[in-house]
């Protein structure tokens, strides 16, 4: 298959159409703007639906209202906007109805700014939405994995019947790379007669079907977070994903970084290996459920002094790593904001300091 | 001899919760009659608001979904975009519709979304208990205006019919009441003709019907009825706003 190279933001909306998903509803919001303009074009390409919504909390209910009708559907903002969709997301795992959310993460908080960050990864793996509602949230480090994350995401959300986030950033959005569509990522949507509100003479069915998250009856409400639970006690089982760098040499430290910034770590491993320093990375790919095993297993390592981890925040993961660490080893974090991506000669730096 | 009246097949035989002098039974009865008429509760989803007809999921016996609060416009747009094919309707109170659900209301009427909104305008926040809504009327007492709505303070109620009138494309706007046999004659005709609309894909159609809550408004039944027509019906006329061409 030939690669194409391609605008992130462009390819993320066309691997939404590869994976058999045809309905994009979506606000504009930078640094995302550029799927709606192209899905624009291309969704009446495919017989596919394409709406702009008055608002990211209409969005989020548009997709709420198309997924309870059996619709496999999908959208994209950025941060402000995921916080308006919040409200929805809660309603969506409330009621067990997929979707998919794609966050081009910026700064913040409030407005924040318009450039990369990471910003975003306690509201996406600890508090999306009000209740006890958790999302699979996925985290490319590159185009490609952005584009075969958004294709796996659709039957992943329809597995769990959930809605499933992929946490991308400013970067993933508007850098430029080679990009191929694989095939073999095409689903088929799963069959929803069981409980989607698609009409009952389409499922020739005498018995109407609810889409609903109110259950005043307190045993019926604790049944239903029993049913999410158990869907996400499942993923922690099921769906942890994440790749190694460099771990077979004797590491000093052990880097924990995701998503464009573990593209940075990795060039400072690179250049500290040279040095004769190793220090190994652990990039996640879920971010929930998060690699907690791997990251214990990791910091066993009898060199390992250190596991640091590396955002684009004021430290977020780093609660999850230090949970995950068990206080084995010291668990510190660096990073910044504001778009002021950290450089691998910083990167050195701080570790040199921190394994001294 | 066969049975002349009886229960339309798409409401289920719950009991509804709803009080004494409510109208939302009636209401219900005249979408259900509608819906069984044009013979389309095989392909009916209904989008239930949060307000006191939150259970409407219980009453009705087609698909549902049940909405968040004001967002029940927005929902019934991913279906009929995702499945132009179903017949959605919203049933929405004063809360949800004008006040948190402005902006979807407006949104899909004005893009035209070929569902139909039924809007029970009672003046007043049922469910909760009886805080004020933006139709409470001036000087109405309610539970967040017990010195009656000040209107220097909060303004005039919204006439909400005619405010989706003043846009350009949204086509059947009416506004009814169901407080006596007379009007229900009306509304009934101008509800199955909103569902009929959708029947043959033509527009979106809004139904807006004066409805009475003794409960809130500290009144019996007859007495809901008679302020109703004396006050509620002067400020909320009924009529149709748009009609296609």
């Amino acid at each position: 298959m030939a690669k194409v190279l391609m605008k992130g933001n462009e390819a993320i909306g066309e691997a939404a159409i590869r994976a058999g998903c045809l309905n994009y509803f979506a606000y504009p919001i930078t640094p995302q703007s550029e799927v709606a303009e192209y899905l624009v074009r291309r969704m009446p390409e495919v017989g596919g639906v394409f709406l702009q919504g008055e608002s990211e909390v209409a969005v989020g209910y548009m997709l709420f209202g198309a997924a309870g009708a059996g619709a496999r559907v999908f959208t994209t903002s950025s941060s402000p906007g995921i916080s308006l969709m919040s409200e929805a997301i809660s309603y969506l795992a409330g009621a067990q109805c997929p979707a998919v959310f794609v966050n081009i993460v910026r700064g913040g908080p409030g407005l924040g700014g318009i450039l990369p960050s990471q910003g975003d990864y306690f509201q996406a793996t600890k508090g999306i939405g009000h209740g006890d509602c958790r999302m699979l949230v996925l985290a490319p480090a590159s185009v490609q994995e952005a584009v075969e994350m958004v294709m796996k995401a659709f039957p992943l959300a329809e597995k769990y019947r959930n809605p499933v986030m992929i946490l991308g950033d400013g970067l993933i959005g508007q850098m430029m790379e080679p990009v191929e569509f694989p095939d073999d990522l095409k689903t088929e949507p799963s069959n929803k007669d069981a409980w989607a509100s698609n009409g009952m003479d389409t499922r020739k069915s005498k018995t109407r079907n609810l889409v609903k998250s109110l259950f005043l009856d307190p045993a019926a409400l604790n049944e239903n977070n029993l049913q999410l639970k158990a869907k996400y006690d499942r993923m922690r089982k099921e769906e942890v994903l994440f790749e190694k760098y460099n771990a077979d040499a004797d590491y000093r430290a052990l880097i924990v970084s995701f998503g464009t910034m573990s593209r940075v770590c990795r060039t400072a491993i690179d250049m500290m290996k040279e040095e004769g320093i190793e220090i190994a990375m652990l990039r996640p790919q879920t971010l929930f459920p998060f690699p907690e095993e791997a990251v214990a297993d990791a910091c066993q390592k009898p060199s390992c002094t250190h596991v640091m981890s590396i955002e684009m925040s004021m430290g977020q993961m780093v609660e999850d790593v230090d949970r995950s660490v068990k206080g084995h080893v010291p668990v510190s974090w660096y990073g910044k904001c504001g778009g002021e991506i950290p450089t691998p000669e910083e990167i050195i730096d701080v570790v040199k300091s921190r394994i001294a | 001899m066969g049975k002349t009246f009886k229960r339309p097949e798409s409401l289920t035989d719950a009991h509804t919760h709803y009080c004494p002098g409510c109208t939302h039974g009636v209401v219900h009865r005249l979408v259900a009659e509608a819906i069984d008429e044009l013979g389309i509760r095989g392909r009916t989803v209904g989008i239930a608001p949060v307000g006191c007809a939150v259970m409407a999921y219980n009453y009705f016996d087609c698909d549902f979904q049940e909405a968040a609060h004001g967002r029940a416009p927005a929902m019934a747009t991913g279906i009929k975009r995702v499945r132009p094919d179903l017949m959605v309707f919203t049933y929405q109170g004063d809360g949800d519709l004008a006040s948190i659900g402005m902006g979807e209301i407006i949104h899909a009427a004005n893009r035209g979304e070929k569902f139909t909104t039924i809007f029970v305008n009672n003046a007043v926040y049922g469910m909760t208990g009886g805080q004020m809504a933006p139709t409470t009327m001036p000087d109405q007492r309610t539970t967040t205006s017990p010195l009656g709505r000040n209107v220097n303070e909060v303004g005039m109620p919204i006439k909400v019919a005619e405010l989706i009138a003043a846009l350009q494309t949204p086509a059947y706007i009416t506004r009814q009441t169901v407080i006596k046999p007379k009007y229900i004659n009306k509304a009934k005709k101008a509800i199955k003709q909103a569902f009929t609309y959708q029947v043959e894909n033509k527009c979106y159609s809004f139904v807006e019907v004066v409805s009475t809550c003794p409960t809130n408004w500290g009144m019996t039944p007859l007495e809901a009825v008679d302020w109703t027509e004396k006050t509620l019906l002067s400020y909320y006329i009924p009529g149709d706003y748009k009609v296609p061409a």
